[in-house]
């Protein structure tokens, strides 16, 4: 019985026990409600992946209204690759966050931070699943809500500022993406995904389907933080408390892209966006710029979140560029960079997260002799800029390939190399911080502990996950094989 | 606005009416335009003028920072738990036929009547602290 209630379950789980934690209150009490509830959504995200991929794609109908009519949630291998990333983020870094929180937030406010943190995980999980239009919406507003509050918890003053930069821009994309909704279903009349995809064809002609992919697509991609509108994000990671901004670079852009990817291919369809509207036209440049640019902005940055922060913003770059690619290969390659990408970022803010532990700051200058100082964490650190840089042996490595792939079997060879030569911009800002980390000497080096392990565990599984699926590229690979064929609708 | 006694003595006077009218709107929100978001709000409201007449400290005495807080967390579990209560009996979330299965329709409105409920108690006492936020210009306690 609990199996038919699957994809409910996995959204309502995280949703009540936020409103939990504001009752229990006590700090340690609801730290182990909290993890307890993200390990019972993992097993749920791993065991609806299964599902989904032996019996294919599952549907929900809330409160038992059938589909077009009532929310359905259609969870399909695409979105429960993307449902069972968000978990194993959220599961990681819940552990970490006992020591790093009660270090980074307030001591009467922790209950609020794991209330806040459920709320978003609950949030991005919704959006993953739900299989109706405005219900993205619905859900976007809850785990953009929460992620304002989580920035404005960090103890710089500044994050007050940087979370509200965040809300007024958030605010615009969501509204640009409700405006395209309601566009949407002016025309159609209906919410429902599968049934938009059916309907829209027939008004392809008008300029309203053009003005409402318009919004749509202008609204997902400040939330994706697309290079030109990224400029909320360097910010709001930097000044955020390290667990928030760990989880924020690992899920909130993702299930962003997820979103733009479902609404791209799911219910407009790669014919109507790529064919006549040329979208990759844009897509391909914007994103190669993006890359070069947030790449070159991270080399001049003297904080390490902030210089991790716009290499975030250049990493969303190669994954637009594996969608501008409208192939399997392309897409796999952007699917399978999601992933990885989520699992080095965070591994590296966990690492700047287990400093701050222990210095109490993430600006370059202070990261002298850190090589010497936390050995152990800054091994993590090179390990994790290793594979953003895409050496093999590492997920980076994977992904990329895969991009460049896809870009040789298009025949577009210089887009090959720019991805290519793309790679040494982060070789250069990945060497400054090892550069100060290791071969610069402090003058008279305060003797500094490793972070706790919990903080260590959680940053050890992350690094480790960086070089697992970067040898064992089966799991994977293979999934956002899958993921990309039933996005472009092609049978294996 | 101590010494002033025409608002005071009209405050008094509305403070009832509104907070009724609050439960009117929840509670005829099925038959009528209304509901629990807009009931909320109303309530609220009554509160809000208490605290601009009589004082935010007064106010505070009535309606306690921390029973906000329980109140916040109380109803967005009522309506989960609505929606919970549908999925023991095996039927799917938020089907509200769940909650009386002989008779459909008095399930369906048993369970809008609990779910608006819910939406009310949360609005009503996040408005309230926002107010008390604002008013207040530290935090809730």
């Amino acid at each position: 019985m609990i199996d038919a209630h699957l994809p409910i379950l996995l959204i309502v789980a995280p949703l009540v026990s936020a409103p939990l934690c504001v009752l229990l209150r006590q700090k340690t009490l609801v730290w182990a409600f909290a993890f307890v509830v993200c390990l019972a959504s993992l097993g749920m995200a791993s065991l609806l992946l299964v599902r989904v991929l032996q019996d294919g794609v599952i549907s929900y109908a809330l409160g038992g209204w059938i589909a077009p009519w009532g929310i359905e949630y259609r969870v399909d291998v695409v979105n429960a690759f993307v449902l069972l990333l968000v978990a194993i983020i959220a599961a990681a870094l819940v552990v970490f966050a006992l020591p790093s929180a009660a270090d980074e937030i307030a001591a009467e406010q922790h209950y609020l931070f794991y209330a806040a943190y459920l709320l978003c995980f609950a949030g991005l999980m919704g959006i993953a699943i739900t299989g109706d239009a405005f219900n993205v919406f619905v859900f976007l507003e809850i785990s953009s809500l929460s992620s304002y509050a989580l920035i404005a918890l960090g103890r710089d003053r500044r994050a007050l500022i940087a979370s509200y930069q965040y809300l007024i821009m958030g605010t615009l994309g969501a509204t640009f993406i409700v405006i395209g909704i309601g566009l949407m279903y002016m025309m159609t009349g209906t919410l429902n995904m599968a049934d938009l995809s059916e309907r829209l064809p027939a008004m392809f002609e008008t300029r309203t389907a053009m003005v409402a992919f318009a919004f749509l697509s202008v609204g997902l991609a400040i939330k994706a933080a697309m290079f030109p509108l990224h400029a909320w994000l360097p910010n709001a990671y930097c000044y955020a408390p390290s667990v928030v901004t760990a989880f924020l670079a690992a899920t909130a852009t993702k299930v962003s892209i997820y979103a733009f990817l479902r609404f791209t291919f799911t219910v407009w369809g790669a014919e109507f966006v790529f064919e006549r509207l040329n979208f990759d036209a844009l897509l391909i440049p914007l994103s190669l710029v993006g890359i070069y640019a947030a790449s070159l902005s991270a080399i001049y940055q003297t904080d390490v979140k902030r210089l991790l922060a716009y290499s975030s913003v250049a990493q969303i770059g190669y994954m637009m560029l594996g969608i501008g690619f409208v192939s399997v290969t392309g897409l796999t390659g952007g699917m399978v960079h999601l992933f990885n990408h989520a699992m080095m970022k965070a591994a590296l803010f966990l690492a700047v997260g287990c400093v701050v532990l222990r210095v109490g700051s993430s600006k370059l200058a202070d990261w002298k002799g850190m090589g010497r100082r936390m050995p152990i964490t800054m091994a993590a650190f090179v390990l994790a800029g290793l594979s953003l840089i895409g050496v093999p042996l590492t997920v980076g490595f994977v992904s990329k390939w895969y991009l460049i792939l896809a870009a040789l079997e298009k025949g577009w060879w210089p887009i090959a190399l720019l991805a290519l030569l793309s790679s040494l911009l982060a070789v250069v800002y990945v060497w400054r911080v090892v550069e100060v980390a290791y071969f610069q000497r402090m003058d008279e080096p305060a003797p500094v502990k490793e972070a706790p392990w919990p903080m260590q565990v959680s940053m050890w599984v992350l690094t480790g996950a960086t070089l697992y699926f970067g040898l064992q590229t089966d799991l994977t690979v293979r999934v956002a094989q899958r993921a990309a064929m039933g996005l472009l609708g092609v049978t294996p | 606005m101590k010494h002033q006694s025409i608002p005071r003595v009209v405050g008094k006077l509305f403070m009832p009416l509104i907070l009724l009218f609050a439960l009117y709107v929840q509670f005829h929100g099925d038959f009528g335009p209304g509901g629990g978001f807009q009931a909320g709000v109303i309530f609220a409201a009554g509160v809000v003028l208490y605290a601009l007449i009589f004082g935010l400290d007064a106010a505070k005495r009535i309606v306690r920072p921390r029973v906000i807080e329980i109140l916040f967390a109380v109803g967005v579990l009522l309506y989960a738990g609505t929606g919970l209560v549908s999925l023991f009996v095996g039927r799917n979330f938020l089907d509200y036929t769940a909650l009386d299965p002989d008779h459909p329709a008095h399930g369906q409105h048993l369970g809008i009547f609990l779910v608006e409920l819910g939406v009310g108690v949360t609005v009503a006492a996040v408005m309230i602290a926002i107010f008390f936020a604002f008013a207040g210009r530290r935090r809730l306690r």
